[in-house]
């Protein structure tokens, strides 16, 4: 047995990575399957799952409706395009404001002295140790009513003798946005300033050498060779972005329902895992595709591992 | 009988599949025996199958084809670890996370040498190779050449009854590489081990080894001693690898008992000795080594071939002459500056006599 | 470094933007020493020890003076079970998937196998689909579980802290293999080799050459599955049961009902405890190098 193992490179391959894919086709193949099973049943009075084989789960999603006014018995009920494509700006605008605010504080961190670049970096990590809940209910305490941004900007309109309103900052769109942008913040700037890191500098100073300026050298050579850092960063963020509930369910209230809203709440309030499960697949190949597309244009970042 | 050889290489055949799917005979066909107690260097090019063939001796590629004996043993098909022969690593592979003792008494502790007794032999090992005291350093604390006698140390101290080394002295300066020939000559001569020695540089594998096997392309074309490989070189290949050679490429023309009349087509003919036989019309090569030939001091009864200088470079102890003949044919030769202040003894442009014996010259066909 | 200094446009933004990372932080952190029963409002600090006039005609008796709502947090019996439940989950987590992505990583790193395209292609995928679709797919494979068992036994099963780790292990996995294998990228099979040359056998050679090589990736493999473990909160969320509510799973509970100031005491020793283990950390690692 021994021998024939020691002899068998194979086998011992084989061996080693036989636990890895217990766990993987157990709790991800399957589970992906039987998710997939399920999208074409339907649900029962009491909420539980009859296996049959339909698309009507998917034929809803994407807006054709069979609850329609006077006379029509099908018509266009954009309710879950809308949030399919909600969903899909949100990530992309994430991503876009997550890029420029990570960049500058990446840039910064890559150019400053190399003895302070571990303390920085550290920085930015310790934000990212705090729960994931207890960040977001950090940002409704600022954004409430009476939250501690309000208090402060009453502090200062009473320091004028200025009436103040409150804003109302908790339970919108942008409240959503940044929530977001916070949580997936140093997912980006990790990547960016590995990506700068690495740019030798001699380059810049080639760049100089040929006459390029500041901002020149900025645009030609800096941006370019950092572009495999934003591309990682991207992966790193959209993707969770795109599957997000909690941050929409504590900062969006009911006013921003994203795609993980509607999962989640078919698998717990409104009971219709059928759809749940149809929603779910539907998220995963629209990430799937975007990030395809995405990747295959910019190449896929090496600086995905993070450290 | 078969006592009388450390390692035999029979018939061995080592075929890799490519990254492309292709299939590559790194070694192809190698029969070679190694002499009890000899200093037995492989030599070649990258990718002539040398390092493969040590590789195959120490247990790390099984051969496809072919059988290898360590002394009369089949070891053909077992693991490195059941093999009597150690090795020390082109790049060392000093264990990084162990003390200079850990590293050298790994092979000792893994044979169950008790803790007391690896100790001392550790000791003995590092003054044999002069680094005494050392015991407790990491690797990393080291110089290149400090780390490369650990590596021999950590071989030595388990008395193989081969040593194979890897190129060791590839990673040391000029200066150091050396003084670690002359040193590793000697520590064989000390030890009485048999060292098989692969490298790709031929001055080395010439100083050091009793015997040497050229590869090239992985096939041993010459195995034996460093004069005999420098002055009666089997083929081109060898010729050319091992110090300098002038080609001149010609036909047989015909053959009294031992003189080879060649025709150097728009040169001249030549006359060589050869103790082999050739037939009329035969494509022949004649090699000669630069210093076997003289400029303008023609040789009665030798070789006389007229051309044009067309280069002349001083290199202090010698001078050498760029010859080229009517034919295609070219020459380099090589004249020693003996007398001070030794006018050059020919210029750029001159016709000049380019002179060398009927023995000095091989006649080669491949 | 021949680099120009940073300039002041760069120096501005970036401090802008860590102003942005720790605003919330400290404001949280703040809030702790709140003198009011919920955190709908900033009622000032605390600052006296004793009886408390909180808003309205409350009077609560606060010994701990300032750290009241820590002394509070301290009597949840649910927060401490949270608590357990966490570092259990992330203990047994983070050790198992450890274990078994460093065994995936040498063979994929390091053997050739039928599986190898396959098993490569398995381990992206959690990395590059939303949490939610993984999360959503285990809580259908075990309630069809359950609901076949319990046809079959007549007895009920619920999710709880089982299903939460299994389901922590599987997520862990891809990205221990990721960390190890990269850092088996580097190693030099020589090392292994020298070993075997030296009479080391394939188990030896691995417990005495490759393992203490390796094991700066390994752990910082451990390390990042404990961390995502920890944080974890999707995953959870679809996989847990009675008596398997972890911190974040509390917090968010308590989130959705009513916001007491215990929320923030928390967050700051939670904060705190995480700052102090990564301080020490980093410091026993620049001790060693």
């Amino acid at each position: 047995m021994i021998n024939w193992l020691r002899r068998n490179k194979s086998a011992q391959g084989t061996l080693l990575i036989s636990p890895t894919l217990v766990f993987m086709i157990g709790l991800l193949i399957i589970p992906l399957i039987l998710t997939l099973i399920i999208s074409f049943g339907k649900r029962s009075a009491d909420g539980n799952v009859i296996y049959s084989f339909g698309l009507h789960n998917y034929i809803r999603l994407l807006g054709v409706s069979y609850n329609c006014s006077a006379g029509q018995t099908v018509c266009y009920d954009p309710i879950y395009t809308q949030i399919l494509w909600r969903s899909l700006t949100l990530a992309f605008n994430s991503t876009v404001v997550v890029i420029l605010l990570a960049y500058p504080l990446a840039y910064f961190i890559a150019r400053s002295h190399p003895s302070r670049r571990n303390t920085y970096l550290f920085l930015v990590l310790v934000p990212l140790w705090t729960n994931f809940v207890i960040r977001v209910y950090a940002w409704m305490m600022l954004l409430r009513t009476q939250g501690l941004i309000n208090s402060a900007l009453a502090w200062v309109a009473d320091l004028f003798g200025r009436p103040f309103t409150p804003l109302e900052m908790l339970y919108t769109p942008g409240a959503v946005l940044i929530g977001m942008v916070y949580e997936f913040l140093p997912f980006m700037i990790l990547p960016i300033y590995t990506s700068l890191e690495k740019i030798d500098g001699s380059l810049y100073e080639a760049a100089a050498d040929l006459g390029a300026n500041a901002v020149r050298t900025f645009l030609r050579v800096t941006l370019p060779l950092s572009a495999p850092g934003m591309v990682a960063g991207t992966v790193l963020v959209f993707i969770p972005v795109m599957g997000a509930f909690v941050v929409s369910d504590l900062l969006g209230g009911k006013q921003v329902i994203l795609v993980g809203n509607l999962i989640q709440r078919q698998f717990l309030d409104a009971r219709d895992p059928t759809f749940g499960s149809a929603a779910s697949l539907i998220l995963m190949a629209l990430t799937l595709v975007v990030m395809f597309f995405y990747t295959r244009k910019f190449g896929f970042g090496e600086e995905i591992a993070i450290t | 009988m078969t006592d009388e050889f450390a390692v035999e290489m029979q018939d061995v055949v080592k075929r890799f599949t490519t990254p492309e799917g292709g299939i590559l005979a790194a070694v192809n066909h190698v029969t070679m025996q190694i002499r009890d107690g000899e200093f037995f260097s492989l030599l070649g090019p990258s990718g002539c199958g040398k390092t493969t063939s040590l590789r195959m001796i120490a247990g790390f590629e099984l051969p496809t084809e072919g059988k290898i004996l360590i002394h009369g043993k089949d070891v053909s098909q077992i693991a490195p670890f059941q093999r009597p022969v150690n090795t020390v690593f082109q790049q060392y592979a000093l264990f990084p996370h162990m003390t200079v003792e850990q590293n050298i008494g790994f092979g000792l502790e893994m044979k169950g040498v008790s803790k007391v007794e690896r100790s001392a032999r550790v000791s003995e090992a590092l003054e044999m190779v002069r680094l005494p005291g050392m015991e407790m350093r990491k690797p990393k604390q080291l110089s290149g050449g400090q780390q490369q006698r650990i590596a021999l140390a950590r071989a030595l101290v388990n008395k193989p009854e081969v040593l194979l080394l890897d190129e060791p002295l590839g990673a040391l300066d000029l200066k150091l590489r050396k003084e670690m020939q002359l040193e590793l000559k000697s520590l064989q001569r000390e030890v009485g081990i048999t060292f098989i020695y692969v490298t790709h540089d031929q001055e080395e594998a010439l100083t050091m080894s009793d015997r040497i096997a050229v590869m090239s392309k992985g096939v041993a074309l010459q195995v034996d001693k460093p004069e005999a490989i420098y002055e009666r070189p089997a083929t081109k290949f060898v010729a050319d690898f091992i110090g300098e050679t002038n080609f001149l490429d010609g036909v047989v023309r015909g053959q009294t008992g031992s003189t080879v009349e060649v025709d150097l087509p728009g040169t001249g003919t030549v006359y060589i000795e050869s103790s082999r036989t050739f037939a009329n019309g035969q494509q022949a090569t004649v090699a000669v080594r630069p210093e076997k030939m003289t400029l303008n001091r023609e040789i009665s009864g030798g070789n006389n071939l007229t051309g044009r200088v067309e280069e002349v470079i001083y290199i202090g102890t010698d001078t050498h002459y760029g010859v080229r003949f009517a034919g295609s044919h070219k020459a380099r030769v090589r004249e020693q500056n003996v007398t001070q202040g030794q006018k050059a003894l020919a210029s750029i442009g001159d016709e000049a006599v380019v002179s060398f014996t009927r023995t000095s010259p091989r006649l080669l066909t491949e | 470094m021949t680099q120009k200094p940073n300039s002041l446009f760069v120096r501005i933004s970036a401090l802008l933007v860590y102003v942005f990372l720790y605003a919330p932080i400290i404001g949280l952190m703040l809030f702790s020493f709140n003198a009011s029963r919920t955190n709908i409002f900033f009622g000032g600090f605390i600052t006296q020890f004793g009886p408390l006039q909180m808003e309205g005609s409350t009077v609560v008796q606060s010994p701990c003076g300032p750290f009241h709502w820590f002394c509070e947090l301290n009597k949840n019996a649910e927060v401490k079970q949270a608590a357990e439940n966490t570092l259990t989950i992330a203990f047994v987590a983070s050790i198992s998937a450890t274990i078994i992505g460093t065994f995936a990583a040498i063979a994929l790193q390091r053997y050739n196998f039928r599986l190898k395209a396959f098993s490569q292609l398995a381990l992206y995928i959690p990395i590059v689909i939303p949490e939610i679709v993984m999360g959503i797919g285990i809580l259908v494979l075990f309630s069809q579980i359950f609901t076949i068992l319990s046809g079959l036994t007549g007895a009920r099963f619920s999710m709880g802290l089982p299903t939460v780790i299994v389901s922590h292990i599987a997520f862990c996995i891809p990205f221990v293999t990721l960390v190890v294998q990269a850092r088996l990228q580097g190693f030099d099979k020589s090392y292994e080799e020298a070993a075997m040359d030296l009479g080391a056998n394939e188990l030896t050679t691995f417990w005495r050459v490759t393992f203490p090589m390796i094991l700066p990736g390994v752990l910082s493999g451990a390390l990042l599955a404990f961390t995502l473990s920890l944080d974890d909160f999707v995953i959870t969320f679809f996989t847990t049961g009675p008596g398997s509510t972890t911190l974040p799973i509390y917090v968010y509970g308590l989130l959705r009902r009513i916001i007491t100031p215990q929320v923030n005491a928390l967050s700051t020793i939670w904060i705190l405890i995480v700052f102090t283990a990564v301080l020490l950390l980093q410091w026993t690692e620049n001790r060693k190098a």
